[in-house]
């Protein structure tokens, strides 16, 4: 009892020591059926209303070629990884204002989480994304 | 019955207050409050100018996803593999997406922007569509996608009426959805909520 109760306090405190904005592990089962919801704009291999995401992770913002991006997205000082997406992905328009990515975001940390995890592997997938 | 609706019908009158073109105007208003040491004033104008091209793009990302959902399905009709009823299913819902355009494309010209227009060539996952199942699994995720897409603009427009406009939009493709589903045999409507 008293060795639950310690473990407890152990979970909790690293649970609180979580620096705010620290990436949670990502689950990428998950998200990939979270990805559906950009399925109206985006695919991995191919460019649609919004850019092919093959390549994504370490790409500059705005840096598909061929794609015609916003200003805001063209100019924006962004390389994509864990971090620059989860913020990208909570509120788009509030990172980056001005991009014609009209969505919302994804308010769930974890949901954001679980996609990124996702994205790094499909993005980088030798059968969606030959090289 | 049902009554055929104008989902729109709210922005009729839309061109005389919110009105892009109109900004020249409006600008100018602007720098007259400017000069007259009234910076508070000329923000105003500013921030509504900036609230009507948010609101143009966002309407113009839509447009360019209805446009190309139109061409989609213009795919699965012609590829010979959807059979009646299906086949009509397919053709009708074109004809949705069509409507959609049309409103989003007029509406963005009423607030003075330019709407895009439908590409010339479209990429789709052609060579993995080789069944009825297949066409219908395709345009399931892009219906899907398309209720996802519409969620995340509503909360984002400066307009109120095109936040409504824009649910109502939404609740077709909601509709669409769910009867692809039904078509392939899956639990058409398998959640409470869309996300
Ligand atoms: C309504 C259409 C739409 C939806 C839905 C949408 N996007 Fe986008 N996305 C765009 C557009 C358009 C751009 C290009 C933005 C610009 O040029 O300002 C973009 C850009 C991006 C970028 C930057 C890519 C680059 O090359 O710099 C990322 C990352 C991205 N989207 C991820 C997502 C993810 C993940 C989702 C789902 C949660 C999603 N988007 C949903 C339309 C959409």
């Amino acid at each position: 009892m008293k060795h639950r109760a310690a473990t407890a306090v152990l979970v909790l405190a690293a649970l609180v020591s979580l620096p705010a904005g620290a990436i949670v592990p990502g689950d990428p089962v998950r998200g990939e059926a979270i990805y559906a919801r950009c399925q109206a704009c985006h695919a991995l291999g191919y460019d649609r209303t919004g850019p092919k995401h093959c390549g994504l992770f370490g790409r500059r913002a705005g840096g598909v070629p061929g794609f015609r991006y916003s200003p805001a997205m063209a100019q924006a000082d962004v390389v994509w990884d864990a971090n620059t997406l989860d913020r990208f992905l909570a509120n788009p328009t509030g990172m980056i204002p001005g991009t014609a990515m009209g969505y919302a975001g994804i308010a769930d940390r974890q949901e954001r989480a679980d996609l990124i995890a996702w994205l790094r592997q499909a993005s980088a997938s030798p059968i969606e994304c030959p090289p | 019955m049902i009554v055929r609706i104008n989902p729109f019908s709210a922005l009729q009158d839309l061109g005389r207050r919110r009105f892009l073109a109109g900004t020249g105007a409006t600008l100018s208003a602007a720098a007259v409050a400017l000069m007259a040491g009234r910076p508070a004033l000329a923000a105003g104008q500013g921030s509504k100018h900036d609230d009507l091209e948010t609101d143009v793009r966002i309407l113009n990302t839509a447009l360019g996803a209805e446009l190309e959902a139109i061409a989609a399905y213009a795919v699965g009709a012609g590829s010979g593999l959807l059979q009646k009823p299906v086949l009509d299913l397919a053709v009708q819902f074109q004809g949705h997406h069509k409507e959609h355009a049309a409103v989003l494309a007029k509406t963005i010209r009423k607030l003075g922007g330019t709407p895009v227009e439908a590409r010339e060539h479209y990429q789709f996952p052609t060579d993995g569509l080789k069944t009825q199942n297949d066409v219908l699994g395709f345009a399931a995720g892009l219906e899907r996608g398309a209720v996802s897409a519409y969620l995340g603009a509503v909360p984002l427009f400066r307009g109120r009426e095109l936040a409504s406009a824009a649910a109502s939009i939404l609740g077709d493709e909601a509709m669409h959805w769910a009867i692809l589903r039904q078509a392939l045999g899956q639990d058409p409507v398998p959640t409470a909520f869309m996300s």
